[in-house]
């Protein structure tokens, strides 16, 4: 195979980790902070893609966990989004700087 | 064949057929919370029960599912607090409009626990380990028109997520180094390259998240307050041991050629959970946040007999959790009972309480005294086999600072103790009467915190079935 080498994929996903990371710590919009782990998650997608392509191409252990991450991913972020509805009924708010009822 | 799969899965079986079973009877016409609580509750102590019946060894779908009479014990012990977590929340269900749906929500997460500690494959483990997350971050917003509750929930979820978010890059670059997700098959390709450390680190962290070790404990408190009481005794006790089950197998069969590494890592992560665990439990006032802290501080020591790394190291640690579940779900039994009744959390408001509810004070410092770990109880012993399964590896500081560290633990439980007992109140807590099931789940609780101490047989049947590194 030529073209791109593996380095440069595991630089991108890597870099969209950290991303995900730096936005998840940094926005105060629940949805947005949803937005980023989505963001992280989506880089282990990649990195298990690209491991199986490039180094394991006889097995398919990687792709079906993507697969699975994917599924999980959307329960999880259905589950978020009902809870931060509700939230919002009480609150009048998404922005985690308002629910802070609750310190140390 | 098929009869392999039946016993295999036969604890799993019978949780799936008990959430069936609700759901036609949610389909169905409306019954009354009593008879509902009572169904419930018989058809919770029969999953206990069969549990015991017909075990054996065996793997299932090509090595994904395993198990062994340790990890039959270990889903024995999870039946048993999930049972006594819903005898004790009969007062405050009571009167709830969702009651089927509270039970759905902890019977999923329960059987994905059991597919997590079963787990011979990092994609089964992923699996369960969202299974048991994902429903209890609905549960912990279960009385919706709270606003801690609702506040509690979005800190689950969203820290849950970024955790199993670092787990599953760990997890990605593990698979990328070793070229497998069997858990069996890990140990031969791990070599301690950087890489692998750093697979390690996050996977470690994602652990530490979820049994919320030092420093990653910051949800831990918010959301023990702002859950319904009952959802905080099921996170305290079942989601908690049932992930430091499945992190003593990891760590002692799948990452076992970086037993160095770890070591040094969890003696940081321990010392750490029990200092500022403990430091901040001194502080609280509202009863659930103090249990979390102390619960916290309970973790650092579990690492500490974990890191042991021998089959006293397993047997303490299981037997360990098995006192916590009766000691800390005693305390949550009157917990529960008091805040479904009166309202009121807050350690202040126990002043005086034994002038008014003399058996429910003495069950709470019954409790308080184990989880202390004072002699008679069997606290002292769960931490009697840890501090000693640590002692193996000959580093007499960590032992030092966390015996220290029981003495100022002392301060704090005693201090509850001195309120209930001591402290004049012009208006305590008014006599409560106790339902029949709320005083079935605090017998047992109490007659297992004095019998497990007392009757070695316990420990020698855990260590008889626990293995080493």
């Amino acid at each position: 195979m030529t073209g791109v080498p593996l380095t440069h994929i595991l630089f991108v996903s890597t870099a969209l980790f950290f991303i995900g990371m730096y936005g998840l710590f940094t926005r105060r919009n629940m949805i947005t902070m949803l937005m980023s782990i989505e963001l992280m998650l989506n880089s282990v997608n990649i990195n298990f893609v690209a491991f199986n392509k490039y180094l394991f191409p006889d097995k398919l252990d990687g792709i079906f966990f993507t697969i699975f991450i994917i599924t999980i991913a959307a329960a999880e972020a259905a589950v978020a989004i009902a809870i931060i509805i509700n939230l919002y009924r009480s609150h009048q708010s998404i922005d985690v700087e308002d629910a802070t009822e609750m310190k140390f | 064949m098929l009869a392999d799969f039946f016993i295999l899965l036969k604890q799993e079986l019978v949780v799936t057929a008990i959430i069936f079973l609700l759901l036609f009877i949610k389909l169905g016409k409306d019954r009354s919370n009593e008879t509902l609580l009572g169904i419930i509750n018989l058809l919770l102590f029969l999953n206990f029960a069969s549990g015991f019946c017909c075990s054996q060894d065996g793997m299932l779908f090509n090595d994904m599912f395993h198990t062994n009479p340790l990890i039959v014990l270990e889903k024995n012990i999870l039946n048993l607090a999930i049972w006594l977590i819903s005898l004790q929340s009969y007062s405050w269900l009571k009167t709830h409009k969702h009651v089927i749906e509270f039970y759905l929500l902890l019977l999923s997460t329960l059987l994905g626990m059991f597919f997590m500690i079963s787990s011979g494959n990092l994609l089964m483990f992923y699996l369960g380990l969202e299974m048991s997350t994902i429903p209890l971050a609905a549960a912990a917003n279960f009385d919706l028109t709270k606003r801690k509750s609702s506040e509690a929930a979005m800190k689950l979820i969203i820290s849950s997520a970024f955790s199993s978010a670092l787990l599953l890059f760990g997890i990605s670059l593990l698979f990328g180094t070793t070229g497998t997700l069997v858990l069996t098959e890990l140990p031969a390709h791990l070599s301690a390259n950087p890489l692998q450390i750093f697979a390690f680190i996050l996977v470690l962290s994602g652990f530490a998240f979820k049994i919320s070790a030092v420093p990653f404990h910051l949800w831990t408190a918010d959301v023990y307050e702002g859950a319904p009481v009952a959802v905080t005794a099921y996170l305290s006790v079942v989601s908690k041991a049932a992930v430091l089950f499945v992190f003593v197998s990891v760590l002692y069969n799948a990452f076992k050629p970086l037993a160095d590494v770890w070591y040094n890592m969890l003696f940081i992560l321990s010392l750490a959970t029990i200092i500022i665990g403990n430091l901040f439990a001194i502080r609280q006032d509202n009863f659930k946040r103090f249990l979390a802290f102390s619960s916290i501080a309970q973790v650092g020591f579990i690492l500490l007999g974990i890191s042991g790394s021998s089959q006293t190291g397993t047997a303490s640690v299981i037997y360990f959790i098995l006192i916590y579940v009766f000691s800390n779900l005693a305390a949550f039994g009157v917990i529960s009972l008091v805040s479904a009744v009166k309202g009121k959390e807050n350690i202040s408001d126990y002043k005086a309480f034994y002038t008014t509810n003399p058996l429910l004070s003495w069950v709470i410092t019954i409790a308080l005294f184990s989880l202390a770990g004072v002699p008679p109880t069997a606290g002292f012993f769960g931490k009697f086999f840890l501090l000693t399964a640590g002692a193996a590896k000959g580093n007499y500081w960590w032992i030092g600072i966390a015996a220290l560290n029981m003495v100022v633990s002392f301060y704090y439980y005693l201090r509850v103790v001195k309120a209930i007992f001591m402290d004049s109140n012009e208006q305590p807590i008014e006599k409560i009467s106790i339902p029949n099931y709320s005083k079935l789940a605090l017998i047992i609780c109490v007659a297992g915190i004095i019998i497990t101490g007392l009757a070695s047989c316990v420990y020698d049947y855990i260590y008889s079935l626990s293995s080493g590194l």
